[in-house]
């Protein structure tokens, strides 16, 4: 990658300039479209969000919008006990789900990287679920957690656990029948990226460790994983920040309840805002959440060492 | 006809790199032969956990209302008439498939620009713009809902399909920008330099030279956009209130807050949103390997 580079950098030889008419305007054209597109609809909005924080802004309650300097933060961190409630849910979200799908995504590529009769076939369904979006994951596992008609019926039938019973209306269930319903969608992302990376390891590594008589495991242990490594850390690092920020499937399998119990701090902005228009605070809280991300991005990063190697 | 079958002369070599990986190896080894069970047990495990829950969408929209069998028998196709007219699923359909095309080709063209500046040329603002494309990632969509239907309330954009499209587009933009000046980068920049003494100028030499090689990862950027798009529901749901314009997703989700829910539909209304992206899963799945490890994760 590194050459691939080096030979663009030197500046236009002048078979290149005749190339092209413009050369030293033709980058700039070149992004102009996305950079456009990226400060109208990415950059202003963020901007305009911090700039809200600052204020008391509520479209229902007109005559109260004015300046609010740090009101709308102090109350966040002192007088909302929802704000650290859905912080610590989202924390809890995200560790469990990312370690999880990361798990079962790393075995699954292994898995399918080996040869074997109906591969191509058990990549594709294994795969699957990936492309299915959230909603839809939720409309799959409401059938399924359906007290009448779900699975839990059936189960019943068989004599594991009782009949009626709703998985997503009980507060100590709710938790992990969300989380199993992520999880279905989840793992074939880091399966898709793992299994991409593994494409790449050199086979001569493994039959070196295989004339030194090292085991499976061991050649798992000190050829895969450290190869595997970047991409490990910047996948769980993407996800994270996607299942931080994603909340269509609660908002629609559980909508937060029972009782706010699965509500993420996003989830609870995009009530703020949309149900209870306060903008303002809304945006106070966004603001928060997005410094958090960073912050907690960037001690990843360097915790894990990221592309330490090559340096 | 002549430039192409110079693309062809000058292609293979590159090609040949980008297939290798992919390309199973001849001689497997002991090391790459785990026992069989090891290999079939957990898979048929995970294929359960995987399988069952679409077995059972396909079981609901197949079966008559009422009906607590295990087996879809006897069908209907009652649940997908009653979705697609009744619930304006058909209107929905044509609205996601139109967000779904337009996103994906304003995606590709624009990311495809952006990533050939990014890949081939040293500008001033490079290493602000990768830094901006990369801190992107961070900022969650679904919490500038407010400033952004603003701005398309300013625009006059809100219940147009074009609000979603745009949205969509910029938020699939960073992220297929770089991995395709990844890709860009991966083939030799000599290749299109023949091509400038063969005496094409720069755009024939990228689009007979460049863009063949790109294919598998411009599939995945592609479908990647579609996707995304057709999958996403928050800005539809925010930005159109038109019942008419809505798209798939957010006619699913008022089936599911309906007071009394029928499950018969939302089945139904599940697989028609299912199908299209499974589809167009199945037959990208091998393109999407090879294109992400020609160039994906590593910059």
């Amino acid at each position: 990658m590194a050459q691939a580079a080096a030979v663009a950098k030197p500046p236009a030889p002048p078979r290149r300039r005749r190339a092209s008419a413009t050369p030293r305007r033709l980058p700039y054209l070149l992004i102009a479209p996305a950079a456009l597109l990226m400060l109208g609809f990415i950059a202003y909005p963020v901007l305009s969000v911090f700039y809200y924080s600052l204020q008391d802004y509520n479209p229902t309650k007109p005559w109260r919008n004015g300046f609010a300097g740090f009101d709308n933060f102090v109350h966040a961190f002192t007088e909302d006990p929802l704000f650290w409630d859905t912080l610590i849910f989202s924390a809890k979200w995200v560790v469990v789900e990312v370690g999880l799908q990361l798990l079962f995504g790393l075995a699954l590529a292994l898995i399918v990287n080996q040869t074997f009769v109906g591969r191509a076939v058990g990549r594709a369904m294994v795969f699957s679920p990936w492309a299915v979006s959230g909603v839809l994951t939720s409309a799959i596992w409401v059938l399924l957690y359906n007290s009448q008609t779900g699975i839990t019926r059936y189960l019943a039938d068989m004599g594991i656990g009782s009949y009626g019973t709703s998985w997503l209306s009980d507060t100590s269930t709710v938790f992990p029948a969300a989380i199993v319903a992520d999880l279905w969608r989840g793992v074939p992302f880091f399966a898709i990226l793992i299994l991409a990376d593994l494409q790449s390891v050199s086979k001569d590594l493994y039959e070196a460790a295989e004339v030194d008589g090292a085991s499976r495991l061991k050649q798992f242990w000190h050829i895969t994983l450290p190869h595997l490594k970047d991409a490990i850390v910047l996948s769980t690092l993407l996800r994270a920040v996607w299942e931080f920020n994603n909340v269509d499937l609660l908002y629609t399998l559980t909508g937060g309840g029972p009782a706010g119990e699965t509500t993420t701090l996003p989830l609870y902005i995009a009530n703020t805002s949309v149900d209870a228009h306060n903008f303002g605070y809304a945006s106070a809280l966004t603001t928060v959440a997005f410094v958090i991300l960073l912050f907690c991005s960037i001690v990843y990063l360097r915790l894990s060492k990221f592309g330490g190697e090559d340096k | 006809m002549s430039t192409t079958k110079e693309a062809t002369m000058v292609a293979p070599a590159p090609r040949r790199t980008v297939r290798e990986p992919q390309r199973p190896a001849k001689k497997r080894r002991a090391w790459d032969e785990a026992p069989r069970w090891q290999i079939y047990l957990p898979l048929s495990i995970y294929l359960l956990f995987t399988l069952i829950p679409f077995y059972w969408i396909l079981l609901f929209a197949l079966r008559p209302a009422g009906s607590t069998s295990l087996v879809p028998w006897p069908m209907t196709f009652d649940h997908f008439e009653k979705v697609w007219t009744e619930r304006s699923f058909g209107t929905y359909f044509q609205n996601s498939v139109l967000v779904g095309l337009a996103t994906l080709f304003l995606t590709t063209v624009v990311a495809l620009a952006g990533g050939y500046a990014l890949a081939r040329f040293d500008f001033r603002i490079k290493r602000a713009f990768m830094l901006a494309l990369l801190c992107s990632q961070f900022v969650p969509g679904a919490l500038l809902l407010v400033p952004l239907f603003e701005i398309f309330a300013e625009l006059q954009m809100i219940n147009s399909l074009g609000s979603v499209i745009l949205a969509e587009t910029v938020f699939q933009l960073p992220l297929s920008m770089i991995l395709i000046s990844n890709f860009i980068k991966n083939v030799p920049y000599s290749l299109e330099e023949a091509a400038w003494v063969d005496g094409c100028n720069r755009m024939t030499a990228f689009r007979v030279v460049v863009l063949p090689l790109l294919r598998p990862g411009l599939i995945a950027v592609g479908s990647f956009a579609f996707v995304h798009s057709w999958n996403h529901f928050l800005f539809a749901l925010m930005f159109l209130n038109n019942q008419q314009k809505q798209t798939i997703p957010v006619g699913l989700n008022t089936l599911m807050s309906a007071d009394s829910v029928d499950l018969g539909a939302l089945a139904a209304g599940g697989i028609i949103a299912a199908v299209p992206v499974v589809l167009v899963f199945a037959f990208i799945q091998k393109w999407l390997i090879t294109g992400f490890s020609a160039g994906a994760v590593k910059g």
